[in-house]
């Protein structure tokens, strides 16, 4: 029952992913593009085809895929290295973010030998860029309630309507890895739900971008009507939707993203912070906070150490996801607090625009992947509460 | 976090410190017995080295050890003892029988709370680099007034004609906060066991009060805190040898201390009046826990002394100083 609190185990990475880190810092340093915080504190939501590309070029999208693919076949350790590196920095990496993350491993998994055939290999060269549709305008954090269907026709093939929402990148995407409805009706709940590839630039489907309160677009709304899927369309088996959607959050959830998405913000305003008399720093919030990510990535570490060993850790990964996003939403809103304390720190406009940037979508870190009423449901789940 | 070491160390426990064996200590009874069970359970030589008769544990297998204390609310200074009985040898000084507890005076103060004090013999006083034994008789500690408390008021005082030796500025006190980071993870997930325990068993509107969505929230929210915890125990407990390491101590004790208020805060909620009784056992975790979080330094002291040193770096991103602490390969 209290087995969850003994699962998180104190891991050092491995050597190899260690070396590795200095091959990705090399890189960095000469691709990484010139942009000011405001622009890096958007990381894994800033889209740079280029840079992806760049990436690819190296092997390190579809990082975790094997070679014969065009991966890089390293383990998940090393994928922590790769991402604390780019998060760290703030580089653009919205681009091929959930193809390397999710879509790729997902269609190592279930996908048919043709099916990784032919998306591996693009996804690996930057060349495939890929969405995931799971939320509707009718079904948020209830994601079983999906309603948007494919049916059955006579070739073998689908004709898919409906409407997904939320959609990160959907206007500059190539393909969209949705959860939809393929047998059965909503009382089914749960079974009878699929996962389909839709290619986005098929007859039918309308990508509608949505604007946020930062003045940026990176989601998107996305109609279907009557388009026309391929048998091949379908990965995995017809009515496993659900188990084969839940596989691929362990991997959503788990990683170093959940903890660093202000981290470009912390460190522009520590750099600030130097150059103000010492006498007028919050070293006390900055320790904290600086300590704080010290036990948040050993946490997810560990979790990472259970991906590698195979495992599917869902309920850890939930609970470092919580922590994870709390933490990532406390730093802007001490960050607030210190430069409204002090004029020559709200003076410097590169840390004014990033805290501005990051205290609107900061809202988000908690939404996005589940949110945290679902997380702590499900590690109530995992203690045998429910 | 467990290992052979805790596992003994546990049966222990079991044995002699009970709840009503931690009541009798905290209400002034005679601590000899069990101090003379934990005496005999070797423990408190447990870093010595083995040719000097202890069992040279690395700091690493002693976390679990500094855990299950801290699980059982022991109400004796052992902690503190085991790490004054290596400090002592490693000066080349007599290492006394009783239970001895740890001091710092580098804050300016001229009195020191002293955690584990209450029943102990012998105080370990560190004053800049220096460090001295200093016997009960010539303490002139003061009991804090605080009910069933622990802890003492120690004036400074004067060291001559001490035993001493030196140690490097602060030492002790990372010592002391390393091992109460582990002691608050041990203490923090009884606690934890305790509340979750009771929401399955207590009803209320006809179910147990475990099954309502409100309550599950909260549990979760503190299995998060304690799992946050027990990671900081690790954490401060990771070393090289049996010594601390400085940083990862503060890190440790920082975030240990962090946990205490959410954690206690939702385990007296749940349990409601019952829990801040005397005759129910939370009450001798969840005081240990509010000791502690104050013990050689709360998350303030410590976030004071990370973030001084991480605004006086020249500039690495918080990313690799972070890194740069902790256990990775180079």
């Amino acid at each position: 029952m209290t087995s969850l609190l003994s699962t998180f185990q104190l891991t050092a990475l491995p050597p190899a992913a260690a070396a590795f880190r200095r091959e990705v810092k090399a890189f960095l340093a000469e691709h990484l593009p010139e942009l000011p915080p405001e622009k890096r504190a958007r990381s894994w939501m800033g889209f740079n085809a280029g840079f992806s590309r760049a990436l690819a070029g190296r092997g390190w999208v579809g990082i975790t895929l094997p070679a014969q693919y065009g991966g890089a076949g390293l383990d998940p350790f090393s994928r922590f290295v790769l991402v604390e590196e780019l998060l760290a920095c703030g580089a653009p990496v919205s681009a091929h973010w959930i193809a390397d993350r999710q879509s790729g491993p997902l269609i190592l998994r279930y996908g048919s030998d043709e099916q990784k055939a032919f998306y591996l290999p693009r996804i690996c060269k930057g060349e495939a860029f890929f969405c995931i549709g799971m939320s509707e305008p009718n079904s948020g954090s209830d994601l079983a309630s999906v309603a948007t269907r494919a049916v059955p026709e006579p070739d073998g093939g689908w004709r898919l309507n409906g409407r997904k929402i939320w959609t990160t990148n959907a206007d500059r995407c190539h393909y969209m890895l949705a959860l939809v409805r393929t047998s059965g009706n909503a009382e089914d709940r749960q079974r009878g739900l699929s996962q389909v590839i839709v290619d986005l630039s098929a007859p039918g489907v309308t990508v509608r971008p949505i604007h946020d309160m930062a003045g940026d677009a990176h989601f998107s709304e996305v109609s279907f009507e009557d388009v026309m899927l391929p048998a091949q369309a379908l990965v995995g088996r017809e009515g496993s939707g659900w188990e084969q959607v839940n596989a691929e959050l362990a991997f959503e959830r788990s990683g170093p993203e959940r903890l660093y998405s202000s981290v470009v913000l912390l460190d522009t305003w520590i750099a600030a912070l130097r150059r103000v008399p010492e006498a007028r720093r919050d070293t006390v919030t900055i320790g904290r906070l600086v300590a704080r990510l010290a036990v948040l990535r050993a946490m997810s570490l560990a979790v990472t150490a259970r991906l590698a060993a195979g495992e599917s850790p869902v309920v850890e990964a939930a609970l470092v996801k919580d922590l994870g996003t709390e933490f990532e939403q406390s730093i802007p809103a001490l960050a607030e607090a210190a430069l409204g304390a002090d004029p020559q720190l709200a003076a410097d406009p590169g840390l004014y625009r990033t805290l501005a940037y990051v205290s609107q979508v900061a809202p988000s870190y908690s939404l996005r992947g589940g949110t945290r009423e679902i997380l702590r449901g499900m590690i109530a789940r995992g203690l045998g509460l429910r | 976090m467990h290992n052979a070491y805790s596992d003994a160390l546990d049966t222990v426990l079991r044995d002699c410190c009970t709840p009503a064996a931690v009541r009798a200590v905290e209400r002034g009874d005679d601590h000899q017995p069990l101090w003379q069970a934990l005496q005999d359970s070797g423990f408190a030589d447990c870093l010595l080295p083995e040719d000097a008769g202890g069992a040279g544990l690395p700091l690493d297998e002693l976390a679990p050890v500094l855990f299950t204390l801290g699980r059982h609310a022991v109400p004796l200074p052992l902690g503190q003892t085991l790490f004054a009985r290596a400090l002592l040898h490693a000066a080349g000084l007599a290492v006394p029988p009783e239970p001895i507890a740890l001091a710092s005076f580098d804050s300016g103060a001229d009195t020191a709370p002293v955690p584990g004090g209450a029943q102990a013999a012998w105080f370990l006083v560190q004053e800049d680099t220096r460090c001295v034994l200093l016997p009960r008789a010539q303490a002139q500690a003061s009991a804090t007034g605080v009910h069933a408390d622990l802890a003492v008021s120690l004036p400074r005082p004067a060291r001559d004609g001490l035993p001493a030796f030196t140690l490097p500025a602060g030492a002790l006190r990372q010592t002391g906060a390393c091992l109460h980071a582990a002691q608050l993870a041990g203490a923090m997930s009884h606690v934890f066991e305790m509340t979750l325990q009771y929401a399955n068993d207590r009803q209320q509107f006809g179910r147990a009060i475990g099954k309502f969505q409100a309550i599950q929230h909260q549990i979760s929210i503190m299995a998060e805190h304690v799992t946050a915890a027990r990671m900081a125990a690790q954490i401060a407990c990771a070393a090289g040898g049996w010594r601390p390491d400085p940083l990862r101590a503060a890190i440790g004790k920082l975030n240990a201390s962090e946990a205490v208020t959410p954690v206690a805060a939702i385990a007296h909620a749940v349990h409601g009046a019952i829990g801040i009784t005397e005759e129910y056992d939370l009450q001798l975790y969840t005081r240990r826990l509010h000791a502690w979080r104050l013990a050689d330094g709360s998350e303030t002291y410590w976030g004071r002394v990370v973030g001084e040193l991480v605004c006086g770096l020249a500039g690495p991103g918080v990313v690799d100083t972070v890194r740069g602490w902790s256990t990775d390969a180079a």
